[in-house]
């Protein structure tokens, strides 16, 4: 297969960044994308030019590490997966194929199509964990937690923080992830303690980092490659809505 | 220099070691605590659960790891589950029984008061994880589930989904949050150690370079814990992520830190066959498949192009069931890997290359009913669908063996200390506790184990006595080190040859797969021992680094982690070949039983192989301190899983 490929080059944060032309050719249909880009690097190193710097560690979907926009749409067409999932059999052969970073205010860029997350890691620092000191926990199963909790935890737990969600909003709002953190902590009994004060917290930091507020297009759920649900969204609301009665009554 | 090797294990019996080890401990007093400065390089299991209890207990940690977060470090992939001797089954699990399977997976090859201390504190984290929230699958009844894993007869392995490494990581990365938060750590992330600096034989420092910047810094501390996973990637393909290396390992070692039994690797039985010449990585399908999968290939070479389910019954060779019946299809993994080894040698191998075997669910399906193995799997067959584009709930999984970990690493003693003072490894890094081969969900476990419950322990043996013995980030060892680790960036950058990073990597890695991979003969390691030195000449005359070094260049960044695996593949084979034995995961093709099995030979290598750094800058060939491995507890048997 062969590809045209449009792709976001960008030295630094301070440079300015464009598009540039290249070329794919003999790509093998079970060549994922980023192993395209990997060819792609090669070439460019032989020619003596500057390979695309891009981010990517397990390239099985789960470390949430690569973050590329492709084609306009985060993680590009194939839903539910992240980019590394992603295989040029699900591409016409012969198209043109446009790749930038993730975009979103809270996300600086690096180089090429590298951004910084940290505003994330910030917002699970704010409040994002259950203060359990190692050496303290109660044996695992003296408090037993229903099953649909259980599973609704771990559905929420799931997230991979690869940042599409914020990406993908219009309002670059991160509130999909820190719903799913919100809620997995929420589902569970051992998370009820620091409950209120865990949601005001996080949704402090998010607002502080930049990120815009849910107008409800569902994007986020979209491109999402843990398929978290924006039911959640609704979850974090009643969660912080509640933090905040509780606040106001003095609690 | 290094005298005998000096494991110290504490005296006494088996199941009381690590109570009379922790009783007779040193301590360090609570307002001591914040004059230390501990380095952690790495944030997976191992690091991020040691840096945030480091913290918790109130010593002042920096944690570095290369990722752009923690939550990043490779841990995150482990699907299967966790290992524990809870024993909620009521099927006659114990401390002792976790262990002895244990130390017979691990083929007899480790040490016997580490792997019981391993099982002892296994129920710990259990509780732990499930206090900071971790999402383990539950019964209807609100208690906790469990389902098995290869090499035992019990069902002890904890999990979420087919994400339990995932979740296990996160609870330990928000842990650590919570830590930074606080302030107790200092987190450097896209980080990456490029050395070790040692002050007056201690391990004071470490030399680092910020990956976004290119920054050449220099950190002191007053210990170094090195948690920064394991090599696999020296086989250029393997289940690891691209940026796992063995730099900050191998660095050490070049520093004076024993590498002990570096041949032992595990190649995992279930990952998904190589595709494409150009594909970057393996990836693992979990053990965990094999419950209720069933592995086979035709018993007819003809019959491997065909579909495979009009293939009918009597015409499938369900190997492992064969072989092993009481074991079947979950034998332990390196087993397992070889039995698929075999039967595509034999030209019955199914898929392109004739390089895999099925893994067919059609009885669980039929039995059970697509709906629970969807609940059981779902994403791992979601994941199957997203690379071969095939149904695996209609056609069986294709998969091949892959190396997926390394046993092998730092040599350490008891308190999880190298042989360097100061210097500390724990998780994948150090070679402790799996021995030539590891079982399933252990990984997730030894991690924890060392981070939450060990580490915290044994460090202040060290510590106690080094009140106010951190040097200066100015002192000349620093400097020194320092000006090593630029001069060695620069030169990776002037070569400015014609080859690629990739070509270099892999042509190492199918040299080492094919001489020192699922089965190795002496021939073949000394064929391996000659090519690698010509290979890296070769590198070091011709690769291409483009770049510059102060700025963010992931090609830099590949480059000194291949430089790094291309001096450490020697040290690999140079170990397989001294260890004239089959054992675990190292099969030497010249010592196997009569029906195909790992020979041992208990007489001269049940030691731990642990090698030392010789020559100045000039590779000369490594000294070998052997460690002798003592058994009380259990009687060495061949072992047999049939």
């Amino acid at each position: 297969m062969n590809f045209k490929l449009k792709i976001w080059r960008q030295a630094d944060p301070k440079s300015k960044g464009r598009l540039v032309n290249y070329e794919a050719r003999d790509i093998s249909p079970d060549t994922s994308f980023l192993e395209m880009l990997d060819i792609i690097n090669d070439e460019l190193t032989e020619r003596g030019e500057g390979p695309i710097a891009f981010d990517s560690d397990c390239r099985e979907g789960i470390c949430g590490t690569c973050a590329l926009t492709i084609n306009g749409q985060a993680h590009g067409p194939k839903h539910p997966a992240a980019a590394c999932q992603l295989y040029m059999r699900s591409f016409d052969d012969g198209k043109t194929i446009t790749v930038e970073p993730f975009r979103a205010k809270p996300f600086p860029l690096v180089r090429d199509l590298v951004i910084d997350r940290s505003a994330l890691d910030r917002i699970v620092q704010a409040g994002g964990f259950i203060a359990a000191r190692a050496g303290s926990a109660p044996e695992a199963n003296s408090i037993p937690v229903p099953k649909h909790n259980a599973d609704l935890a771990m559905e929420a737990a799931a997230c991979i923080g690869c940042g599409a969600c914020a990406a993908a909003c219009p309002n670059a709002s991160a509130m999909l992830f820190t719903a799913a953190k919100v809620s997995h902590l929420a589902f569970l009994p051992q998370g009820a303690p620091e409950r209120t004060s865990r949601v005001t917290k996080m949704v402090r930091q998010m607002d502080a980092e930049g990120f815009g507020n849910c107008t409800n297009t569902y994007e986020c759920e979209a491109v999402c490659p843990a398929e978290i649900s924006a039911s959640f969204i609704a979850k974090l609301n009643r969660e912080y809505a509640i933090a905040t009665l509780r606040r106001s009554a003095g609690e | 220099m290094i005298g005998k090797l000096e494991g110290k294990i504490p005296p006494g019996p088996l199941e009381q070691k690590w109570r009379t080890h922790k009783n007779n401990s040193r301590l360090v007093s609570p307002n001591n605590r914040r004059k230390f400065e501990i380095i952690v390089v790495g944030s997976g299991l191992a690091g991020g659960s040691a840096a945030a209890t480091l913290g918790e207990l109130g010593y002042r940690v920096k944690c570095f790891c290369y990722q752009d977060s923690p939550r990043r470090a490779h841990s995150i992939a482990a699907q299967g589950g966790i290992n524990a001797a809870k024993n909620y089954q009521n099927d006659g699990d114990s401390v002792f029984r976790l262990f002895y399977d244990t130390i017979k997976g691990g083929d007899f090859r480790s040490r016997e008061a580490n792997v019981y201390r391993l099982a002892e504190v296994s129920n710990l984290i259990i509780d732990q994880c499930t206090e900071q929230g971790v999402p383990f699958a539950r019964e209807y009844g609100g208690l906790l589930a469990n389902r098995s894993f290869g090499g035992a007869q019990v069902s002890r392995t904890f999990y979420a989904r087919g994400q339990t490494g995932q979740q296990l990581l996160l609870g330990a990365y928000q842990a650590l949050c919570r830590q930074i938060a606080l302030g107790t750590v200092k987190m450097f992330p896209q980080t990456e150690m490029l050395d070790l600096v040692l002050v007056d034989g201690h391990a004071k420092g470490i030399i680092t370079r910020d990956l976004c910047t290119g920054e050449i810094q220099t950190f002191a501390g007053d210990a170094v814990v090195l948690a920064t996973g394991g090599y696999g990637n020296v086989f250029f393909l393997s289940t690891n992520a691209r940026g796992c290396n063995v730099t900050a390992t191998y660095r050490a070692y070049k520093r004076g830190a024993l590498f002990g039994n570096p041949c032992f690797t595990q190649i995992h039985p279930t990952c998904i066959p190589v595709t494409s010449q150009h594909q970057s990585k393996l990836t693992l399908m979990s053990e965990s498949l094999r419950n209720d999968g069933r592995v086979w290939v035709p018993k007819r070479t003809e019959d491997c192009a065909k579909p495979p389910n009009p293939i009918p019954d009597p015409d499938r060779d369900y190997y492992l069931e064969r072989k092993y019946p009481s074991f079947g299809n979950l034998a332990p993994r390196d087993i397992a890997s070889r039995a698929a080894k075999e039967v595509c040698d034999e030209g019955r191998g199914v898929g392109p290359g004739g390089r895999g075997v099925y893994l067919d669910f059609a009885d669980a399906i039929a039995r059970l009913g697509e709906d629970t193995i969807r609940e059981r799997y779902g994403n791992l067959f979601d994941i199957y669908q997203k690379i071969t584009a095939e149904d695996a709930y209609k056609t069986p999984m294709r998969i091949y063996p892959a190396v997926h970990y390394t046993m092998g690493g730092l040599w350490v003693d008891y308190n999880l200390m190298s042989n360097v003072p100061g210097l500390h490894v724990i998780g994948e890094a150090n070679f402790s506790d799996h021995g030539a081969n590891r079982l399933g969900a252990s990984a997730l476990m030894q991690g924890l184990a060392d981070g939450y419950f060990v580490l915290p322990y044994t460090l202040p043996n060290y510590l106690a006595g080094q009140i106010g013995k951190r040097p200066a980030t100015d002192h000349e060892e620093f400097k020194r080190v320092e000006s090593e680790v630029r001069a060695r960036v620069r030169k990776l950058l002037e070569v400015n040859g014609d080859r690629t990073l990739t070509s270099f990597h892999r042509e190492l890695g199918l040299l080492l797969w094919d001489k020192c991979g699922m089965a190795r003969t002496a021939t073949g390691l000394r064929e391996a021992l000659e090519k690698i030195p010509q290979l890296r000449d070769e590198f070091w005359k011709n690769v291409r680094v483009p770049g510059e070094g102060e700025s963010y260049n992931q090609s830099l960044e590949r480059a000194g982690r291949i430089a790094d695996f291309l001096e450490f593949a020697e040290l690999m084979c140079i170990d397989a070949l001294e260890r004239d034995e089959s054992c675990g995961g190292h099969f030497r093709v010249e010592h196997q039983t009569p029906d195909g099995e790992a020979q041992r030979d208990d007489e001269n290598f049940a030691a731990v192989f642990a090698w030392e750094f010789q020559g100045n800058g000039n590779m000369e060939p490594p000294k070998l301190h052997r460690e002798p491995l003592h058994f009380e507890a259990v009687h060495l048997s061949q072992r047999s899983y049939k």
